[in-house]
């Protein structure tokens, strides 16, 4: 029985990122084990509008008191937006992760690229693994 | 119990010196150039001299009790160092001055050179780099610069026990070089295979620390010296523990390449508060071309017949640059060499060996009570971990904060990253059998208190000036500075 | 043994707790061979032995205050109240660690968190870190600070050329793995136009010192302004001490003000330990190395001060920290802020305004002898440039022998065009009549 909210509607990295496809584009954050595992977050390092990386490229940062942790793009894209909310409140990410917590949103360059990535059950049990 | 900040106390127009009116005419100095306000505290001296003192009695100290904080080497600060470094010969000369009015100087920063060369088996030493993080960035830089002399442009990248310090992978960094973490094995010594698949022509080196931060000697640190020199690459030693080998092993012997000694650990000079250190660094004969400069000389040829050496500063010939300006931290060195001059041969061997029987000791009486992960034999130190089954909730924290109750100051937490829940103990040979068993007792029934009133631990300390302080607000609401300033975009 | 407190009865109950015959057997896992070398290093001496030697050492300098003394160039002989060193012999600070338990180290916490406000007050930046080695490596660690905020991968460096001849071999030691370009001080000129011509668009930092090597104010918002328009960051290398006189670089838009705090009551002491200073803007703090203390509070709610935004630092970011370093130069910093309260708002202005007006008389009545010239283009602040008639060595050796003078810098050995030029400091400890007897003497010189 795993003690993280894992949403059915979204897939997973290995590096612990969510992502969200919505036709051409997608929204992307940290998961409720990430945020468990940083602790309380204080600060997210957001990068600039209209750069484009290719997938698990590191895009920004989330520091807690104790530890940072990169930010890996899901799959190659443009970022079109970041939510301005986490630069003074960060600690969305520890309270609501999958909503109010998305980091960015891009521009696909491939939506394909998503498939590789684990659904659900898979990131439950790669997440029961590591406790 | 707070202070209030220095800005807070005083009074407009109070002040805490009578400064002298000038003694010549008064030159005109172009309105445009001068500051309008200079914000500084406006208090008499027996303000400032309250209120630091009162600051100073918020802190734990090694004057105050023990200080076992593993790596860090808290021992004993002899106050004869003090002396001799506030000796107006010593602390009121000018680095620029000409040596013949610097011999002094010179000849003290020599023979320390030369203490330092024995005491580790090397044949060069600098003493430039003013901490250990900045003898590393030297030692790497100095092995950069040797593999590249020799045109060896593809060695990038510096192998490191995943059991290192952080200023390990941080220095290789700043050297432009790439880190591969090597994983320990199981009795916590580097995993030789894995070392092995990694030494090839792109290794400029391995960086070690042996004692490693659990505090066991590598006793394959021969065959490892030796694969990694099979493949061309160096071995730099981080000398943060060589409190445990004075006149009981001399890294260069082992094959060592560079090393770095911590002046603010191993020889007794105090630590600050956070500095100032001192991280000279030796080498063996094949890279002594390269360390940072000056270096103190013997002039030659000018020794004659009965007379006094004359000291001189020189650059290496393939000197990788200067690490600070000027020739080093030596206020900081003058306290070592006072120490190592008290110590002499003898002396340093019996603090090697002292402080190796004391880490054991404390082992070999907390082993029933607390988790020794690497139960064996140690050098100075040695990690426990700070949790019980039978105490859920209980971490290395929370031990360590209750211990401050106890009126000691907690071993390290969380280093080396291998250990979970570490608690890195250092005791040091100035600490005398009841200092080590008031702690043990402390640690025992700290054990108790887990399991019989976990609240004491977790809500501790008790005692101290403040509380628990709430880091994530220090961090989320940054407060850096007191005074407002203008921000001019 | 000195500062060890074993008996031979503890020891043997030690080694029985432990199971152990003799402390030899603690050495085991030391391969035979190696274990036990012979120390070829002399025997022990008593304290008192080691304190005459020492001493006796020490009397084989010529220390300032049993000289009179005009060399500077980057170690000033200033004054420093009697409180300084008396806060700093205080054991619970001397004897501390780094504070990495705040609630036992408040002391050490606040008095960082002052110098800190100090620096910033000083300057007039918004947040400067606990320390660094030196002004050196703090000018170095500006650089790699402007490396790693540059959005767009610039790897240029501009230095002028009157920096101090040192800082500028440091930044080059620093960055030497890094990959860029150092320009602007080869050859290095004084000329402020030369070295803003050096800055490009591919520039990440610029720097300049204030007052520069030669002791001149140069108009550093010209050189601000001029790094902005090519996007490069403007960083100021400041003597701490002509801040109390002179314009806070941050009020004219730098991004980075380092410097040298040793004028701030730290002894000469031979070239160190001193204090390199570093603030900055609030915008970059996060690229900022070093130890930060901020302010926050405890559960019942009392104000207290940690250590804080470790996430920058080498034992949490590893390779990817800011910077590798760990231990700085924390009682330094406290002699620092202990001086400046001392000092305070008044005192620091009459100490800048001493230095002022002497430096100024000294070079009038230099500039009054035959065969002795002032470089007079730029205003000065304690120390200016001399042409001399002879080579400065030699002239020092004069003063030395003759009157007990150690004279100013010889500016021939770093800037090789600079032939017979002395750089002469003058700070509030000269007297008049040590001035009038330096220029009597290099009168007789050039006789
Ligand atoms: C094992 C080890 N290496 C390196 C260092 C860094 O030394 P310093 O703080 O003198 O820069 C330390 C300091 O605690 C250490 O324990």
């Amino acid at each position: 029985m795993s003690n993280w909210n894992i949403p059915t509607d979204l897939h997973y990295t290995k590096t612990d990122e969510w992502i969200k496809v919505d036709g051409q584009e997608a929204l992307i954050g940290i998961t409720d084990y990430a945020q468990d595992q940083l602790s309380d977050i204080v600060f997210v390092e957001l990068p600039e509008v209209g750069t484009s990386y290719s997938a698990n490229q590191s895009l920004g940062v989330v520091e807690s008191v104790k530890a940072a942790a990169d930010i890996h793009l899901p799959a190659s894209g443009e970022i079109v937006a970041t939510n301005n909310d986490l630069a003074d409140t960060p600690e969305i990410l520890n309270q609501d992760p999958y909503e109010g917590g998305w980091i960015v949103r891009v521009k696909l360059a491939d939506p394909s690229e998503v498939d590789s990535l684990m659904d659900a059950s898979a990131y439950t049990a790669y997440c029961d693994e590591r406790g | 119990m707070t202070e209030p900040l220095i800005y807070d106390l005083g009074s407009p127009g109070r002040a805490g010196i009578k400064m002298p009116d000038p003694d010549v005419p008064l030159a005109d100095l172009p309105a445009d150039l001068a500051r309008d306000d200079l914000d500084l505290p406006e208090v008499s001296e027996v303000d400032v001299v309250r209120h630091y003192t009162r600051l100073s009695i918020l802190n734990h100290s090694i004057d105050k009790g023990f200080y076992p904080l593993g790596s860090c080497t808290m021992k004993y600060n002899p106050r004869l160092n003090e002396d001799m470094a506030r000796l107006p010969g010593l602390a009121a000369v000018h680095p620029y001055q000409d040596p013949e009015t610097a011999q002094g100087a010179l000849e003290l920063m020599y023979e320390t050179q030369e203490w330092l060369k024995e005491i580790g088996g090397f044949a060069g030493v600098s003493l430039q780099p003013s901490a250990g993080a900045q003898g590393e960035f030297t030692g790497i830089l100095i092995m950069r610069a040797y593999h590249r002399d020799r045109g060896d442009t593809r060695r990038t990248r510096i192998l490191i026990p995943d059991s290192a310090h952080g200023t390990n992978p941080a220095s290789t960094t700043m050297s432009g070089l790439e880190v591969i973490e090597i994983p320990s094995d199981a009795r916590g010594n580097v995993d030789l295979e894995s070392l092995r698949a990694h030494c090839d022509d792109t290794v400029v080196g391995l960086m070690i620390t042996n004692p490693n931060t659990l505090g066991l000697f590598e006793d394959q640190i021969v065959p490892i010296i030796e694969l990694v020199h099979n493949c061309g690459g160096l071995v730099y030693g981080d000398g943060a523990n060589l409190n445990a080998l004075m006149g009981i092993v001399r890294p260069g012997d082992l094959g060592f390449d560079v090393m770095h000694y911590n002046l603010h650990k191993t020889f007794s000079t105090p630590h600050g508060g956070g500095g100032p250190g001192s991280g000279p660094v030796g080498v063996a004969e094949h890279l002594a071309p390269y360390l940072p400069g000056p270096l103190v000389d013997i002039v030659e040829g000018a020794e004659s017949e009965g007379e006094m050496p004359r000291y001189q500063l020189v650059m290496p010939a393939r000197s990788i640059g200067r690490m600070k300006a000027f020739y080093g931290n030596f206020g900081v060195i003058v306290r070592a060499y006072t120490y190592m001059m008290v110590n002499g041969s003898d002396g340093l061997r019996r603090v090697s060996e002292m402080a190796v029987l004391n880490a054991n000791y404390l082992r070999a009486r907390l082993r029933n009570t607390y988790h020794v992960p690497y139960d064996r034999v140690n050098m100075h130190e040695f990690v426990i971990e700070g949790r019980f089954a039978d105490a859920p909730g209980i971490h290395a924290l929370d031990i360590s904060k209750r211990l401050m109750d106890y009126g000691m100051h907690p071993p390290t937490n969380y280093f080396p990253l291998i250990v979970h829940e570490a608690l890195m103990i250092e005791p040091t040979e100035t600490e005398s059998k009841e200092s080590l068993d008031a702690f043990c007792n402390a640690m025992v029934s700290i054990a108790r208190e887990a399991r019989e009133q976990p609240e004491l631990l977790r809500d501790a300390p008790h005692s101290t000036p403040v509380g628990r302080l709430d880091e994530v607000r220090a961090a989320r609401q940054l407060s850096l500075c007191c005074r407002p300033i203008a921000n001019p975009d | 043994m000195s500062y060890i407190p074993h008996t031979a009865d503890d020891i043997q109950a030690m080694l029985e707790t432990i199971g152990l015959a003799d402390v030899e057997e603690l050495f085991t896992a030391i391969p035979e061979a190696f274990r036990f070398p012979t120390l070829d290093l002399p025997e022990g001496l008593s304290q008192m032995e080691t304190s005459q030697a020492i001493e006796y050492l020490s009397e084989a300098n010529l220390p300032a205050g049993k000289m009179i003394t005009f060399l500077g160039a980057g170690a000033y002989n200033h004054y420093s109240p009697a409180v300084v060193n008396q806060v700093l012999l205080r054991g619970e600070f001397l004897t501390a660690y780094t504070p990495y338990q705040p609630e036992i180290s408040q002391g050490t916490l606040q008095a960082i968190f002052e110098y800190q406000s100090m620096i910033c007050a000083l300057t007039a930046m918004e947040v400067a870190n606990a320390s660094h080695y030196d002004g050196a490596t703090a000018l170095a660690e500006a650089v790699i600070l402007a490396l790693n905020a540059a959005r767009d991968d610039r790897k240029k460096v501009v230095l002028s050329g009157v920096i101090h001849p040192e800082y500028r071999e440091v930044v080059r030691t620093y960055t030497q793995g890094m990959g860029l370009t150092i320009e602007g001080d080869e050859p290095a000129s004084a000329d402020l136009n030369t070295f803003i011509d050096a800055i490009d668009d591919q520039t990440a930092l610029a720097a300049i010192q204030y007052p520069n090597f030669f002791g001149q104010i140069d108009d550093i918002a010209r050189f601000i302004q001029a790094a902005h328009a090519h996007g490069a960051l403007a960083c100021i290398v400041a003597d701490p001490i002509a801040l109390g006189l002179l314009k806070p670089p941050g009020a004219m838009g730098a991004d980075i003000v380092v410097g040298e705090g040793q004028g701030l009551g730290i002894p000469m002491s031979f070239g160190g330990p001193y204090l390199g200073f570093f603030a900055t803007r609030q915008k970059y703090v996060r690229k900022m190395a070093g130890r930060l203390v901020g302010e926050t509070t405890d559960a019942q709610g009392q104000t207290g001060y940690v250590l804080t935004l470790s996430t920058r630092e080498q034992h949490i970011r590893r390779e990817k920290a800011t910077s590798n370093i760990c231990t700085n130069q924390g009682l330094m910093a406290l002699a620092a802020a202990v001086y400046l309260s001392v000092m305070g708002k008044h005192g620091l202005r009459k100490v800048a305004e001493l230095c002022y007006h002497k430096s100024h008389y000294a070079a009038d009545v230099i500039d009054r002898l035959d065969g002795y010239n002032i470089d007079r283009h730029k205003p000065f602040f304690k120390e200016f440039v001399v042409q001399c008639p002879r080579p400065v060595a030699e002239i020092n050796r004069y003063l030395l022998e003759t009157y007990g003078i150690i004279g100013g810098y010889d500016l021939e050995s770093p800037y090789p065009d600079r032939k017979n030029q002395m750089l002469i400091a003058v700070t509030e400890m000269n007297t008049r009549e040590e001035i009038d007897l330096l220029a009597q003497a290099l009168n007789e010189v050039e006789q």
